[in-house]
């Protein structure tokens, strides 16, 4: 759905999505960098286990939370994408421990 | 013109809805009358364990009532479900506390000895379990761990909904909820029977219950019924939901069935003053972090504070007024716990116009009528 501008020519980022190495590019939040990337969905609900993904995009939904670097329920829109980061797909609830 | 009922319960917290529940499904025409939003209310704030280890240190009868009712909690919990659909998430797979050191533990062991020996103490299965038992259940404790003591009857709950559940059985069951109606004047009829007043509106009714928390010290004496009962601060927070990992309830801290992890367990006098403060709230996140570390790695979503009913002596009080037949007056602190016995055992004792004396002698308020100096 969300597309890259043509003019955009910021320097890409390497990082790997559920150990997939993929690319975003330096400045997007990592929401952003998910969004350019077609990945509408990045969270499973805690409850009821529906699909979510960034929503409000400025940290008050709470829908876009993911795994970051094995720290779980982490607002990825709030998270500046870095250079290697390892993001998951937060599958419900997190799991104590990360 | 007043409205005529059978009973009318002063106060819709969670012990009015568990009576009303009770004498509505007896086939009384009842009546709860509320405070709005703005009530102090204990039944939306508290800790929602369903709990009989520790009760009744100074009366035996507390700890008999708490396990009368905490057997009755199974039944209950499907009796609501049955009515309204709602599920109370009730789990009662036993319960535990833990102890941090080997002082708390010989002070545990200690407690529980003395619990047990009183004459006319009821006993209740308890264990004292040693630090590899207590890891085989909870794999996850902190190295301070020494030991816990278990208790099998011990459970918790979703008290918020038991709480919408025990309104919607008393609405079910034909009972009619009047919120924004506080309280005026209460005054007995002389053929017999009660008057109720609330700005704008008028009850009578055969019987009244007076229900109303810490606002019973205010009613109680209309009717010739002394209530020694102050607010006592309960401070609690809770975590971001995570997947399951605590099977049992411990006294401190829980998981809930959707997967926060509440935790509280403070007392304060401070009147009715709600406010919050870190110095209460670290202590009791830092003692969760010590029984579980991987408690401290989670976020804190939401912290809030509720006013515990707390009588003189800590002891429920159930007594019928003996100027004004007919008026009973209830108060307690565990309004979760207890809830099972107010609708199954006290709701047909007030509707049979008698509180058992078995049952609920001890908790009559003659027990305060003692002089300060004895």
């Amino acid at each position: 759905m969300f597309q890259r501008l043509p003019e955009d020519a910021r320097a890409p980022l390497s990082f790997l999505l559920d150990g997939e190495p993929v690319q975003g590019r330096a400045g997007d939040s990592v929401a952003a960098a998910l969004l350019a990337l077609g990945r509408d969905a990045c969270r499973e609900t805690a409850v009821s286990g529906a699909p979510r993904g960034g929503y409000c995009m400025m940290g008050v939904c709470f829908d876009c939370l993911v795994t970051i670097d094995g720290v779980g329920n982490r607002q990825a829109c709030l998270v500046p994408l870095r250079d290697g980061m390892e993001v998951e797909t937060q599958h419900g609830r997190r799991e104590p421990g990360r | 013109m007043a409205r005529e009922y059978d009973v009318v319960v002063l106060g819709g917290g969670l012990m009015g809805a568990a009576i009303g529940y009770g004498l509505a499904r007896l086939g009384r025409r009842t009546a709860i009358l509320d405070e709005g939003d703005i009530a102090f209310r204990a039944s939306r704030g508290n800790f929602s364990l369903v709990w009989v280890q520790s009760k009744g240190l100074g009366m035996p009868a507390y700890s008999s009532w708490t396990r009368r009712s905490a057997e009755r909690w199974s039944g209950f919990a499907a009796e609501l479900k049955d009515e309204t659909g709602v599920d109370c998430a009730l789990q009662q797979p036993g319960g535990f506390t833990l102890l941090l050191s080997d002082a708390e533990m010989e002070r545990r062991i200690a407690f529980l000895a003395k619990l047990h020996a009183q004459p006319g103490f009821e006993p209740y299965p308890y264990e004292i379990w040693d630090r590899s038992r207590v890891r085989q259940v909870f794999p996850g404790i902190g190295p301070e761990v020494v030991g816990a003591s278990f208790c099998p009857l011990d459970g918790h709950l979703n008290a918020l909904r038991a709480f919408r559940a025990s309104h919607a059985a008393f609405a079910a069951r034909g009972g009619d909820y009047f919120p924004h109606h506080t309280i005026e004047k209460v005054e007995p009829l002389a053929g017999g029977g009660f008057r109720i007043d609330t700005p704008g509106s008028g009850f009578t009714a055969a019987k009244v219950v007076l229900a109303a928390g810490t606002g019973n010290a205010r009613l109680g004496p209309m009717l010739g019924l002394h209530a020694p009962v102050r607010p006592q601060r309960g401070q609690a927070l809770v975590t971001e939901k995570a997947s399951p990992f605590l099977t049992h309830p411990v006294v401190n801290l829980r998981q809930t069935d959707e997967g926060g992890i509440m935790i509280g367990d403070s007392q304060e006098e401070a009147g009715f003053d709600t406010s919050l403060g870190l110095g209460v709230l670290a202590v009791m996140a830092r003692r969760a972090a010590r029984m579980f570390p991987e408690v401290g790695r989670l976020n804190v979503v939401r912290t809030w504070s509720a006013l515990r009913v707390m009588t003189k002596d800590g002891f429920p009080i159930y007594q019928q007024s003996e100027t004004a037949p007919g008026a009973f007056l209830c108060n307690c602190h565990s309004g979760v716990t207890l809830a099972a016995a107010h609708a199954a055992l006290l709701a047909p004792m007030i509707d049979a116009g008698r509180l058992d004396d078995t049952l609920l002698g001890a908790f009559s308020t003659r027990r305060f009528d003692v002089p300060a100096s004895a």
